[in-house]
């Protein structure tokens, strides 16, 4: 975190509730920081499905087991971290949504979906030796200056604390 | 918003108005649900009227093309009517117009049932 940076960390249960937790705070910081409806909704829908993917996919939808959420705002750009506790995945091995022989999923889109609404995605191994999803989006060019009032405002997911 | 759903019969064609969001929870599961209960009414042919859904995530669309395969799957037909933005973008990244018959008209979407 660069000493510009503002960052808030949330733990989140390990339940259907927790998506749209996560997805008002973003939305809140993202709102906040000057990104635009059409914007916000990007953010928010990719929020929706790093949370889905954790509860889903990687924590199983073990109640034991939690998901971290962290919405950086530097000067440049918001990043969003959502880790799980899972055994992790490589990206490569994420079916194509939109292969021919997948369009017919009924699962598989999410990913995808991050990918196509943020600039920058990537998923790495995390503390917890599950998966971190990393994705960030850049601030328009209208953005307010930054300020505490940015991300003062989102901290209502549960156990939450904020760093400066 | 919370989603809402009613059907209304229009012919042979069963026409269900939704509204809301069909996201993780509740909206995927009342689709399913009232999928299932047409179905079990032998209404095989549905119209999906999406005009005041504003917003379906990854687990929305997940339980659209379930709806689609399951009402194929029983004989069935299962269209979409009147997008809005977001959901035709939606559907558009995905490819999944390829798959779905798309209408702006409800006459001319119910003409085209077979």
């Amino acid at each position: 975190m660069t000493p510009q940076s503002k960052q808030l960390e949330t733990t989140l249960e390990t339940q259907v509730e927790s998506v749209n937790l996560a997805e008002e705070m973003c939305l809140r910081v993202a709102e906040a920081a000057g990104f635009g409806e059409e914007d916000c909704y990007r953010i928010g829908m990719s929020v929706r499905e790093g949370v889905i993917n954790a509860f889903h996919y990687g924590n199983q939808e073990r109640p034991d087991r939690k998901i971290h959420l962290t919405v950086e705002l530097t000067s440049e750009k918001l990043i969003i971290h959502v880790m799980d506790e899972g055994k992790g995945f490589k990206l490569g091995d994420v079916p194509d949504p939109l292969a021919e022989e997948n369009l017919l999923s009924t699962s598989g889109r999410g990913i995808f979906l991050m990918r196509s609404f943020m600039d920058d995605f990537d998923v790495v191994e995390g503390r917890t030796g599950g998966a971190e999803i990393i994705m960030s989006k850049r601030l328009p060019s209208a953005a307010k200056p930054l300020g505490d009032s940015a991300v003062g405002h989102g901290n209502e997911g549960k156990d939450p604390h904020q760093e400066a | 918003m919370s989603i809402q759903a009613t059907h209304r019969d229009s012919g042979k064609v069963t026409v269900v108005d939704m509204s809301g969001r069909i996201s993780l929870g509740d909206g995927s599961a009342l689709l399913r649900t009232l999928v299932r209960q047409l179905l079990a009414e032998d209404r095989t042919l549905i119209l999906l009227n999406l005009a005041d859904v504003n917003y379906i995530d990854s687990s929305g669309i997940g339980e659209l093309v379930s709806a689609f395969t399951t009402v194929k799957g029983r004989g069935g037909e299962m269209k979409l009517l009147n997008l809005t933005k977001k959901v035709h973008d939606l559907l558009q990244i995905t490819k999944l117009f390829t798959v779905f018959e798309v209408f702006n008209e409800e006459s001319k979407a119910i003409q085209s049932f077979k």
